[in-house]
């Protein structure tokens, strides 16, 4: 029998945009969720700008972009590897069961409305304190 | 034999973790789960996942690369 009480956490600060390492985000939120973890990404700053409609593909690469070529080069070589894609990952991130919450200071300082967000990625709209209280009770925390 | 079969042949990290997440997700308790990939890493993970979920490790079988493991939720 699979035990589905009190799991553990994994909560991650997603502070960064680029594709990279919404990537890695994405993977090891992914991973804890197939593994019985719960999972909650918390967008902020740059991360907050792949929640916009349309964006979720648009970050540069974190090093090595070259004005895009950079990331068109790794963007064939993950196709060639198989990789899914970033929406794919999302999407089964939100089957998983897995939580997205957008940082609400962030769109005052970037001059974001909720109606540029794409809603359907979006769970609920935090600040610090929804973060530390997520955060202080799980087993994984990462700052990306 | 299995009850659910899921197909994960080509596919790479981390995606053979969820599919096998989301089978046992959909399964009735007892039921068997299969799963048949080529993903080395995912050979050695997927067991992992199943014991930290608390399912049942039926058995890991492998032939010419392409593995398939057997899950009782």
């Amino acid at each position: 029998m699979v035990d589905e009480t009190k799991p553990d956490k994994a909560t991650i600060i997603v502070h960064s945009g680029d594709m990279d390492k919404i990537y890695s985000a994405l993977i090891v939120a992914n991973g804890a969720l197939s593994m019985g973890m719960e999972a909650s990404l918390y967008f902020t700053f740059w991360g907050l700008q792949r929640l916009q409609k349309g964006g979720l593909e648009k970050g540069p690469l974190s090093k090595m972009h070259y004005m895009g070529l950079g990331k068109s080069m790794i963007k064939s070589r993950m196709k060639k590897a198989n990789v899914a894609s970033l929406e794919h990952l999302f999407k089964d991130f939100k089957e998983l069961g897995g939580k997205v919450i957008a940082c609400e200071m962030t769109m005052e300082i970037m001059g974001v409305s909720k109606e540029d967000l794409d809603q359907n990625l979006i769970d609920e709209y935090g600040a610090v304190g929804t973060y530390i209280h997520e955060a202080r009770d799980s087993k994984i925390t990462l700052f990306i | 034999m299995a009850d659910i079969k899921i197909d994960v042949k080509g596919e790479t990290c981390p995606v053979p973790l969820v599919e096998m997440r989301k089978a046992l997700k959909k399964a009735a308790p007892g039921e068997i789960v299969e799963v048949e990939g080529t993903h080395p890493a995912s050979k050695k993970e997927i067991p992992m996942a199943v014991e930290s979920l608390g399912a049942e490790l039926v058995g890991v079988e492998e032939e010419d690369g392409v593995w398939k493991i057997r899950i009782r939720k």
